[in-house]
């Protein structure tokens, strides 16, 4: 259980894996051009309940522009909830309620006038377990899009197909673009799905335990693919596998029992965190 | 080492107990598995008598001198019971309850699923608990009532509208038949709504859809198999329909696409004949049951269009 503490690498510097081709921005929006890596994400005193049950405590906490954020702690501990503030889908939970200050790039997420579904197109989501629609792959990308703005059939095949290369599964379904998504295995639908997120030109990815239901071989491609989204999107991962956030991360901030105990340099939390709660945690003693 | 006094050392916990007979278990297994294989053979025996007499009965039928099977679907005439000349033409009887069916179909069809989106995916939990009960009291009326509100509400409303609607028109009775498959359109696609998984409504929703793109754009086509099965229930069902069109269509078979027409549809033509003093075992008689025959073949070929549609469907989205 030390191994994976002592050393592990920032992700920068793991060279593995193959970088999708320079694709560029799928959308030209502006918008989604940050070029200082600064703070994207800013949580200051944020509080969220279900009914009256407090999930979460008063969280402090800066999330990078460009840069992989993990969640860590265990099951329970909020870590998914305040992943689903961010782009506000606890909206459909009618209970839940949150209070303090959660911005994107200054701009108050929770505010009542808050436009969520240009918030969700800023932000897009990967789900733990993989979710296309029973509709053909190219559909399955091209619905983020079509929702939002009108396209030439060029126009959108252009967009697919970046998409679908950004998220590393062109080639594999390139042949069968028009054929059902759900003839997929479940690593290449988890990759649809982050095309699908990675369509509509969001500035930050959500990835809620995008991995927990695939095999080790699609795990690994999932988070190379994390590895080469990096340097274009701003990337929240929640995980319960912590060989997994000192792999992908470059930031973890560790959740327990509402509260966020720790956060940092994903290398000096697993090498030398300063909690007891922490340390306890990453070495594997409780969770 | 416990506090908890024991009363015995260790036992051997296989010792316990006294065995089971071995072939009691076997016998009451077969028993059970023959229950289950005549239980489920009744419905096969049912079935295939009910074939077997329509068609012996339809066989009687053709066997009249006044009719042929070319007369039967080559007249456009119906007119056994009244004339010198009798006429057996099965067109007008199809034209009725077509055009019943059609007027019930494009009220129930989309209204029943509009109702079953709202239901799904819009109303509080408050409001379905109020909405859905309502709904399932409607099913739960009988047809006969059914029948009385065509023609004691529905018809004169339609006289209020236009005074080409007699007192028994094609209009009322599918308007009334459409009311009563309302329940079945709106209840199973609701089912075949809610049945699609959260998961894919939380996707669309993440990708920045309303709530009209959730509903209408990922959950109605992911569960298009079960709202086509509701569909082809209710049409089917507004095709067998007998009371409401016995009370408020009409007695007159003719071809016609006019809702303000009389019709007669092959369920009350069979209801005229049976209740009617048309002599057992003469000729009109006989023909109720190639009228049957006929009904049973098409909403027979009903059903294969919608398994059909079905496989098409599934292949597609599942």
């Amino acid at each position: 259980m030390q191994t994976e503490s002592t050393s592990p690498t920032p992700p920068s510097a793991h060279g593995h894996h193959a970088k999708p081709l320079a694709a560029p921005h799928v959308h030209a929006s502006g918008a989604a051009s940050h070029p200082d890596a600064g703070t994207a994400v800013t949580v200051r005193a944020f509080s969220s309940w279900y009914g009256s049950f407090q999930a979460l405590k008063g969280l402090d906490l800066d999330i990078p522009s460009r840069q992989v954020t993990a969640f860590i702690g265990p099951s329970g501990c909020g870590k998914s909830t305040f992943l689903r503030w961010i782009n506000r889908m606890n909206d459909t939970i009618p209970s839940a309620r949150a209070e303090g200050t959660l911005d994107l790039h200054g701009e108050d997420l929770l505010a009542r006038s808050l436009d969520v579904v240009d918030l969700r197109r800023r932000v897009g989501m990967v789900f733990q377990k993989p979710n296309p629609f029973p509709k053909s792959i190219y559909d399955n990308v091209a619905f983020g899009p079509r929702l939002h703005k009108h396209y030439t059939r060029a126009e959108l095949d252009e967009l697919v197909e970046q998409s679908l290369r950004s998220a590393s599964i062109w080639n594999e379904v390139k042949d069968r673009l028009h054929s059902s998504a759900l003839g997929l295995s479940g690593g290449q639908q988890q990759r649809l799905c982050i095309a699908r997120a990675i369509a509509v030109g969001p500035e930050v990815l959500l990835m809620d335990e995008p991995c927990s239901a695939l095999d080790p071989k699609s795990t690994l491609a999932i988070e190379e693919l994390i590895e080469g989204l990096a340097d274009r999107y701003t990337i929240v991962i929640v995980t319960h596998n912590m060989q997994q956030a000192a792999r992908v991360s470059d930031q973890t901030a560790f959740f327990f029992e509402g509260r966020l105990i720790e956060s940092g340099n994903t290398e000096s939390i697993f090498t030398k965190p300063k909690n007891k709660q922490t340390e306890d945690y990453v070495t594997g003693r409780f969770g | 080492m416990t506090a908890l006094p024991t009363n015995s050392t260790a036992r051997d916990i296989t010792r316990l107990g006294r065995p089971k007979s071995v072939s009691a278990r076997v016998l009451r297994e077969r028993i059970i598995v023959g229950t289950l294989a005549v239980a489920a053979s009744f419905s096969i025996l049912v079935t295939t008598t009910i074939i077997v007499v329509l068609a012996r009965e339809t066989w009687g039928f053709f066997q009249f001198d006044e009719v042929s099977l070319g007369e039967f679907f080559g007249s456009t005439e119906w007119n056994p019971l009244l004339g010198a000349e009798k006429h057996f033409g099965i067109w007008p009887l199809i034209s009725g309850t077509l055009l019943v069916t059609a007027i019930a179909a494009s009220f129930a069809l989309p209204i029943g699923l509009i109702s079953a989106v709202y239901l799904s995916e819009y109303a509080s939990p408050k409001v379905r608990a109020t909405l859905k009960p309502s709904l399932e009291i409607l099913a739960g009326v009988p047809t006969v009532v059914y029948g009385f509100f065509a023609l004691t509400v529905i018809t004169p409303l339609l006289q209020k509208i236009s005074p080409a609607f007699g007192n028994y028109n094609a209009m009322s009775a599918g308007l009334a038949t459409g009311i009563m498959i309302l329940p079945i359109v709106c209840s199973m696609s609701e089912d075949a709504l809610r049945a699609v998984p959260r998961s894919l409504r939380d996707g669309a929703f993440a990708l920045g859809g309303t709530r009209f793109d959730v509903s209408v754009k990922v959950v109605v086509p992911a569960a298009l198999s079960g709202i086509v099965a509701a569909f082809l229930l209710a049409i089917s069902r507004a095709v067998g329909e007998t009371m409401i069109v016995a009370l408020a269509a009409g007695g007159i078979a003719q071809i016609t696409a006019n809702p303000s027409a009389e019709v007669q549809t092959m369920t009350a033509y069979m209801v005229q004949i049976f209740l009617g003093d048309a002599p057992a075992f003469g000729v009109e008689y006989k023909s109720s049951y190639a009228v049957a025959s006929m009904l049973f073949v098409m909403t027979f070929v009903l059903t294969m269009i919608g398994q059909y549609i079905l496989r098409r469907f599934r292949e597609e989205y599942d």
